[in-house]
This record gives C-alpha cells, sequence and structure tokens, in this order.
C-alpha cells in the first residue's frame, strides 16, 4: 500500500497544533509506517515538493503574501484540514477584527511602517475550500490520530460536534457551571475530553462552538451569576473570537452596559 | 417487602463498617463520598469514606454542599450520579476485530471481572433501575453485558431521610421508601440517637444482616423509621400530576411553548446524562492507524445532539424545541407504550443539573395546563 503523503503548512499561529503531531511519540512510528512525511517544516529541514494527498494547515490568513500562498497550498492537497482555533476560526490574532489594526501597529511597534499586515485575521476557509476542521487551541492529539487513522482505513472520522458537557459527564465531572462557575461547555464542541472542568475550571472554549451553540441563554446565565456585559464579551472573544457564534455573542453584549 | 419483623434489626452506625468490608471481600463496594463540592458515587472502603455531617441544597440550576448540624451518613438526597454509570458505562467496547492471513477475527470484550455493591441506593433510583432493566435486560434484545453486571450487584438501599426542593418522587410512586429491588434497606434514624433500621430485601441480604452487629427492632424502632418516610414525602414542594399526562402530551405536540423553552435550552444534553434512566448510547467503529486491528465502542448518547437523529441527508430534528419536545414526551409520554411505565422516576436530577435551571415538572405542567385551556 502506497503510504499517504503529508504536509502541514503554517500561517499566523504559535506552532502548538503542528507539535500536537510531534507530541504522538508513542504513535509517531505507526504514523511513518502508514504516512510519508513530505513537508513538515518543524521536523525536517528536508521538504519534498507537492503534490500531497492530506495537507495540516495551521494558523490563519493576516497578510496579504499568506492570503496568496493559501491558494497555491490548496493545488498541491488532495484532502486540506484545518487545525486549531486559528486555522478554523482566525485564532486569538481575530481580536484585531473588532479593533484598528493600524493603530495597534502604531501602539505596539517602534517602527509601524515596516509591518505588512492585513486589518483582519480570517481563517483558511474564508480564502480556500477545506474539507475538514480538527478544532482546539491546541488540536487534541487523539482527534488527528482518529482524522489520520480514519484517511488510511477510508472511513469517516468520529469528530461529534455535540458539547463538552457530554464528555463531562461522561466522565462523571461535577458541572461547575450549577456550582456557579461560569462555564462555556454547553455551547462548545466536544474533543477536548473536558480538561478545564476536571481541573474546577469553566471551559474557555477552545474548541469553538458546538453544532448548535445557544450563547444567548448561556450568557443570561452568566448574568444570573453575577457576570457583567463586559466579562461576558471576554469569555466569548477568546481564542475563537472569530467563529460566527461566538462573534455575534460578544458583540450583543459589547453595547450593553456594565 | 420483608413480612417478617424478625429479619427487621437495628444497626449502630459502626456496624455499616462491617457492612462495607464484608461486601469488600468480594466486591468492589461503591457508595456516597464527598468530592468536588459534591456528593458522588465511588469506591469506599471505611465508614469515613461516607459524607457524614454534610447535605446538598438545590435548586433549578444550582447546587451546593452545606453542613448538617448532625452526623447522618446519608443527609443528602441526590447528587450528580447515577448507578447507572457503573450498570451501562459512559464508554464500553463491543468487539474488536482483527486482520488476519484468512480474513477477520471477532475478539469478544474482556469479560467483566468485577462485581459491585452498591451503598445508598435511593428509592427513586431503585425504580430507575427497574426501569433501565426493563429496557436493556428483559425486553427482547437483551443487553448481556448490563445483565450481568446487574444481576451480581448488591444493593443496599437508604430510605430518604431528607427531601430537596427538586425532588418529586413521592408524586411518581417510586419513593422516598424502597418498595422492592434491594438486598438490605436501611433508614436512618435520627430521633435523637444514631441508629439505622435494617430490613432485608433477599435471602443473601438476609444472610448478611444476620451476620452483623444488631439488635431486633422494637415497635418504636418501626414507628421512627415510618415516621422518616413520612416526613420526607411531606418535606416534597415539587408534585408532577401524572394523571393523563401521557395523552395530554401527545395532544401538545405543536404547542408554541416548546419554542418558548428553546429559548432557555442549551441543548447540552446535561439533562439526559445526569437522568438516570435515560439508556441512549452511539457506536462507533474506530480503526487505528495500521487499520489491521478495529473495535466497535458504544458510549453515552443523547437525543440533544444532531447526529442522535441524523438519517439519510440530515438530522430529522433540526431545532431546540423539536430535542425538547421528544426527550420530554418521550420520559412522561411515549416511554408509557413502550414500556409500560414511566421514563421519569422524579430524583430532580434534570432540574438541579440543568445550566439554566429548566424544570420538567414546571414545563410539563404549563403544556398540561395549555392543553386544559387553562393558559
Amino acid at each position: 500500500m502506497p503510504r499517504l503523503r503529508l504536509a502541514v503548512f503554517k500561517f499566523a499561529s504559535c506552532d502548538g497544533c503542528q507539535l500536537s503531531l510531534l507530541d504522538c511519540e508513542d504513535e509517531l512510528l505507526a504514523i511513518t509506517d502508514a504516512v510519508e512525511i513530505a513537508h513538515f517544516a518543524e521536523a525536517s529541514s528536508t521538504l519534498a515538493p507537492g503534490p500531497y494527498d492530506l495537507v495540516l494547515v495551521e494558523g490563519s490568513i493576516t497578510t496579504a503574501q499568506d492570503a496568496e500562498r493559501i491558494q497555491e497550498i490548496r493545488k498541491q492537497a488532495g484532502l486540506l484540514v484545518t487545525i486549531g482555533a486559528c486555522a478554523t476560526a482566525g485564532g486569538i490574532q481575530a481580536l484585531r477584527n473588532f479593533a484598528d489594526a493600524a493603530e495597534y501597529t502604531r501602539a505596539v511597534y517602534p517602527h509601524p511602517d515596516y509591518i505588512s499586515t492585513l486589518a483582519t485575521s480570517t481563517p483558511i476557509a474564508a480564502h480556500v475550500k477545506v474539507d475538514a476542521e480538527l478544532r482546539g487551541c491546541p488540536i487534541s492529539k487523539e482527534s488527528l490520530l482518529e482524522f489520520i487513522a480514519a484517511t488510511l482505513a477510508g472511513r469517516a472520522p468520529v469528530l461529534p460536534a455535540r458539547p463538552v458537557c457530554i464528555e463531562c459527564k461522561s466522565r462523571g465531572t461535577v458541572c461547575v457551571l450549577v456550582q456557579g462557575t461560569p462555564c462555556l461547555g454547553p455551547v462548545t464542541h466536544a474533543g477536548c475530553g473536558a480538561l478545564c472542568p476536571s481541573y474546577r475550571r469553566g471551559c474557555y472554549g477552545c474548541f469553538g462552538p458546538s453544532e448548535t451553540p445557544n450563547t444567548a441563554a448561556l450568557a443570561a446565565r452568566f448574568t444570573a451569576l453575577g457576570q457583567t456585559p463586559r466579562e461576558i464579551v471576554h469569555a466569548f472573544r477568546n481564542f475563537n473570537a472569530g467563529a460566527a457564534a461566538f462573534k455575534r455573542e460578544s458583540e450583543a453584549n459589547e453595547h450593553k452596559t456594565d | 417487602m420483608q413480612q417478617a419483623t424478625a429479619a427487621i434489626r437495628v444497626l449502630a452506625p459502626e456496624a455499616l463498617q462491617d457492612l462495607i468490608s464484608a461486601l469488600a471481600a468480594t466486591r468492589v463496594v461503591l457508595g456516597p463520598v464527598r468530592r468536588d463540592g459534591a456528593i458522588v458515587y465511588d469506591e469506599i472502603s471505611r465508614l469515613d469514606d461516607l459524607p457524614a455531617g454534610w447535605t446538598d441544597r438545590q435548586e433549578a440550576g444550582q447546587y451546593r454542599l452545606e453542613p448538617r448540624t448532625d452526623a447522618a451518613l446519608f443527609g443528602y438526597a441526590v447528587g450528580p450520579h447515577s448507578w447507572k454509570q457503573f450498570l451501562l458505562p459512559p464508554r464500553e467496547v463491543l468487539f474488536t476485530t482483527r486482520q488476519t492471513a484468512d480474513g477477520l477475527d471477532f475478539l469478544p470484550p474482556p469479560a467483566e471481572e468485577r462485581t459491585y455493591a452498591f451503598i445508598g441506593v435511593r428509592a427513586c433510583e431503585l425504580a430507575a433501575i427497574a426501569v433501565q432493566d426493563k429496557v436493556l435486560r428483559d425486553g427482547p434484545y437483551a443487553d448481556t453485558a448490563y445483565a450481568a453486571r446487574r444481576e451480581n450487584a448488591f444493593i443496599v438501599a437508604v430510605n430518604c431521610g431528607t427531601a430537596a426542593p427538586t425532588c418529586f418522587c413521592a408524586s411518581m410512586n417510586t419513593g422516598p421508601k424502597a418498595a422492592a429491588g434491594y438486598d438490605i434497606a436501611l433508614t436512618e434514624l435520627l430521633d435523637g440517637r444514631h441508629e439505622f433500621l435494617a430490613e432485608a430485601g433477599s435471602e443473601a441480604g438476609e444472610a448478611l444482616l444476620a451476620a452483623l452487629p444488631s439488635r431486633p427492632a422494637s415497635a418504636g424502632d418501626l414507628a421512627a423509621a415510618e415516621a422518616v418516610t413520612v416526613n420526607t414525602a411531606a418535606a416534597q414542594t415539587r408534585a408532577l400530576n401524572t394523571e393523563n399526562l401521557p395523552a395530554q402530551l401527545a395532544a401538545a405536540a405543536n404547542h408554541p411553548h416548546w419554542q418558548e423553552v428553546a429559548q432557555r435550552c442549551l441543548s447540552c444534553g446535561n439533562c439526559t446524562m445526569v437522568c438516570p434512566t435515560c439508556f441512549c448510547t452511539t457506536v462507533a467503529d474506530h480503526t487505528d492507524l495500521t487499520t489491521a486491528d478495529a473495535q466497535r465502542v458504544r458510549s453515552w448518547d443523547s437525543c440533544f445532539t444532531l447526529d442522535f437523529s441524523y438519517l439519510h441527508g440530515g438530522s430529522v430534528r433540526q431545532s431546540t424545541a423539536a430535542r425538547y419536545r421528544q426527550w420530554l414526551t418521550h420520559k412522561l409520554s411515549t416511554w408509557v407504550e413502550q414500556f409500560g411505565t414511566m421514563g421519569c422516576v422524579g430524583c430532580g436530577r434534570c432540574i438541579t443539573w440543568c445550566p439554566t435551571g429548566i424544570d420538567l415538572v414546571a414545563e410539563a405542567t404549563a403544556l398540561r395546563e395549555a392543553q386544559n385551556g387553562n393558559s
């Protein structure tokens, strides 16, 4: 059986999602048996040219050059899969979409004229066709392995878009929200294994919106728990600030007075 | 129910350590423990593991623990866990396949070696186990793994001495006193003393009870235990009027109230996860990177997910209103046609553990009144 040719490309991002591939320590040998890692700059300086069967794309589009580069990568890709919140929703850097990016540049850099950047941070799907998305900040190693294994077997990957609550309950975690801690779990896509609530923290929404998120009802609950509109804006305006459902909810609360 | 008064004994709290130890000799003993600000079910070995002196304060969408003024061991209502998590585990491998030179080998999952003892099973929980027995064990397609775990489980019931505002078992005729389905039933007596009235409900229970340090129950002890049940039933402030409810809910299928609930419903599935009778699961096949080994895994599912009603071309129940209606009408209406009982035992977990505090009793009552033309 010919090995699957895999490539990893990076855009505006922190590299954490790519690291999930290297983090597959125990499974890494099995991966390289089944997959030819043709282009993965973080792992090897030997970069083989395309075309590739499977392209993992990390990061968001924040420069004009990157907007062109993703078009070329799409042409080389059989399956193009975005990995992580940046590639899927624009990432934390999509906070610029709610502000004046030029003003940020002036405030941060001594020589803003050296900086060439777009006014927005946009997900890969805003530029090219995306075949699948792996959510998370960062993605989970388990979902990456599941996607690769499914692709090798020619089956659909099992990556349900249901809320984190189902993972919490399945592992027996006591609901922190019912105990008074604001938690985005009920509107957040599963896949992390309900990590934060298992440490008695509310969910930060790293995996972005679940399949049918009722963010307004959750925001109303946060208000009842004493959260201010500003705190609610911050809750939804995080790694997945640019995801449609979270963006709408943060904007709905933005002009309410505290 | 136990007829022979001779089998009714009175135990000191310390005798429960003998009970736990005796059960632990051959079983995994599970009971209430205090963890993460809640009373949950986990493995226990010592009397000290029990949540002595703690109670739960529950309201729709709220749960807090509070100290009691006494040392009651079972002085709480019910927590977020139910025995479902042991009898019908959240994730279970159904079989493994392995590709060989000759084809495909099917390997059964490793046999369950653990047998359970459950300590502190409430009357509503016994009713819930009976409902799941009907669905998973006694129907035409018995689940052998469930049946094996169930048959081997030793059940120590506790008749409730406290009711949360979310409890409504009295109106569902499922509690607060355990009627059947236990090996031993305890009633905690706190009327100026701390003792337990113990009744055997099976031969195994009778044998174990006989081995514990105890004294025979007096008429006064029996009256004290009866008073506990009467007081707990009287303390319940929620009640569901089930008379003609299945028909009324069926007739309310298109009522606008479902849309109103959907405004508040997160579709998060918490109500179904905490429900001790909800039994829906999904099955998925997983292959590994070699594609030589595969596993079929069954895991808890919820009718509040889109995948749950996914048929060819899409999900049948796209709207939250449709999903909430499916859940509530199944619990309180179509369940009766299917299994001959309601799917609700009145434990109140779906009310407490709904993050937005949606109240099954209030919603069912609102729909009933709408059908009666009262709203």
